[in-house]
């Protein structure tokens, strides 16, 4: 544990930071802009070019709004629900390998916080804490429709991460690791588990939508029926932390999807391309983020074509189909790894 | 004999709705889910109808009504000259003016011995029906094509003559908005009306 470690680790962690606030914060004026070039129109173009300024303007209208508690809401709770939100959010990002390593001279310097063994694991149990910052918030509140709300987040993510669990156990047991460093470095070159696992990729896929409580699985909020649902008695930053974290979520569990299932920084030909061992980082977190960037895409084109299911049809489906599909992909993942010995 | 309501249809764009049994890849959602995202991807492209409205407006017919204006004659004096006919026609009772008569050292300011001190018109009582223009004997009130534009308080909507009145140096042209035959008589110089 030399200075020099410490150092590194402390930079990484905080540019790692910043570039998911950053990220998180452009996510909200890319989802306004997609949502408008869906629906025939431009979005936001007035504040700045091409509306680049509008995620400023959007945090500063945010901070100046007037910041309202409910007199009957618990005071303690109410403040803890979105900083809890904000802060698991924001945890995840510590065990993705964002990219391979440089190497400076003699030392390594690997683009990953903590190469933690268990780092799937960890993963899991953070986001999973990420419920309570909802259920709390929405319990705080006092308020009918943010409980219903919040009551809709606890179900629906203990439904939906069964099905997840499932589909990274198999995962790991292919990759025989619970590293997220080790599983992403397995799938070399062109050599990606969504081509071995594909039903597994598909219900992971699924889940961490409504992990996030993104449409078609944004029954926490729904706006139309629970107007904001846990939110609905937050106001100014409060609310923009809850608004802020699903972005982050949305990052965060882009980049484990590309990670898991589309091989992290690998890219074909890695290897044919006869570059530097710092040069193939750099090109492959660059393809790392692009990976990112269209999943990042793809729950933004879900979200503008997909409707919300009903409630009964989102628990049916959790339980009646993804479970079964991921328990079935498990068991035969199994035999056939099983057979190849 | 073929029924008519065979024939005719609103839209045909209707489809026969059917309850049947769904096949296994109907079941699957997943191909009904796919072409619906070729769907909306396929409007990413589309040509966007927004109208970009400060910089881009939408084009107007010539004789659209929107804000008045006072017009001035050739020599750049008042046309009005304050008979009131635009404020009796007015069905929102709009306008409200007070005259005055005109002095001797006032005669490049006002075309008739007779002028209008105030001229108001109150912008949200207005229904731009363009009646005070139609009653105008004097040719001194017609509607532009230039928008109201949006206030803070009901008070700035009372326009005074500072507001309807034609500057000097920009006249506005209204020739678009009258018929051929006042256009032809106003040709004619021998009438008092357009000297």
């Amino acid at each position: 544990m030399d200075i020099q470690f410490i150092a590194y680790k402390v930079i990484l962690a905080v540019s790692i930071l910043l570039i998911s606030l950053l990220v998180a914060m452009y996510s909200t004026l890319i989802e306004r802009k997609v949502a408008g070039y869906f629906q025939d129109r431009h979005g936001p173009n007035r504040a700045g070019f091409f509306g680049l300024l509008q995620p400023v303007a959007d945090g500063v209208k945010l901070f100046f709004k007037e910041e309202f508690m409910p007199a009957t809401a618990d005071k303690f709770l109410y403040i803890l629900g979105p900083s809890l939100t904000m802060l698991v959010a924001l945890l995840t990002s510590a065990v993705i390998p964002w990219g391979n390593s440089i190497i400076i001279g003699d030392t390594e310097f690997p683009l990953q916080v903590a190469d933690i063994n268990i780092g799937v694991l960890y993963v899991f149990a953070v986001v999973s804490i990420g419920v309570y910052g909802i259920m709390i918030g929405g319990w705080a509140s006092n308020n009918k429709y943010a409980l219903i709300g919040a009551v809709r987040a606890a179900s629906q993510m203990i439904s939906y991460e069964l099905a997840m669990g499932m589909s990274i156990i198999t995962i790991v047991m292919t990759s025989g690791s619970l590293s997220l460093n080790e599983i992403v470095g397995q799938q070399h070159g062109f050599d990606w588990n969504v081509w071995h696992q594909p039903i597994g990729f598909f219900v992971f896929v699924i889940c961490s939508f409504a992990e996030c409580n993104r449409s078609p699985f944004d029954l926490p909020e729904c706006e139309t029926e629970l107007i904001g649902g846990y939110h609905t008695e937050y106001s100014s930053m409060k609310l923009g932390f809850f608004l802020f974290s699903e972005y982050i979520n949305m990052f965060i569990a882009s980049a484990m999807i590309s990670s898991l299932y589309f091989g992290g920084y690998n890219f074909p030909f890695m290897d044919e391309l006869g570059l530097s061992h710092n040069m193939l980082t750099i090109i492959g977190s660059l393809v790392f983020f692009a990976k990112i960037s269209f999943f990042g895409f793809l729950f933004m084109w879900i979200r503008w074509t997909l409707p919300r299911f009903r409630y009964d049809q989102l628990m049916r489906f959790g339980w009646k189909a993804l479970l079964p599909w991921a328990i079935a992909n498990m068991v035969i993942t199994g035999f056939i790894s099983m057979l190849m010995k | 004999m073929e029924s008519n309501s065979d024939k005719l249809k609103l839209t045909n764009r209707s489809k026969v709705v059917s309850n049947k049994k769904m096949t296994l890849i109907e079941r699957f959602y997943l191909p009904a889910i796919f072409k619906g995202m070729g769907i909306t991807f396929s409007h990413f492209f589309t040509k966007k109808n927004t109208i970009q409205y400060p910089e881009e407006k939408r084009p107007v017919s010539d004789i659209f009504r929107g804000q008045h204006v006072l017009k001035r004659d050739d020599d750049g004096r008042e046309r009005c000259t304050a008979c009131g006919l635009c404020a009796l026609s007015c069905p929102a009772e709009a306008i409200t003016m007070v005259a005055a008569e005109r002095k001797e050292d006032e005669k490049h300011l006002y075309r008739e011995e007779k002028y209008a001190a105030i001229y108001e018109i109150n912008m949200l009582r207005c229904i731009f029906c363009g009646n005070c223009e139609s009653a105008c004997p004097k040719e001194a009130i017609f509607l532009t094509e230039r928008f109201v534009a949006s206030e803070v308080s009901r008070d700035n909507f009372i326009y005074g003559k500072d507001i309807l009145l034609e500057p000097k140096d920009a006249p506005i042209d209204v020739s678009k908005r009258q018929t051929r035959e006042v256009l032809e008589f106003k040709k004619d110089k021998t009438q008092s009306h357009n000297r």
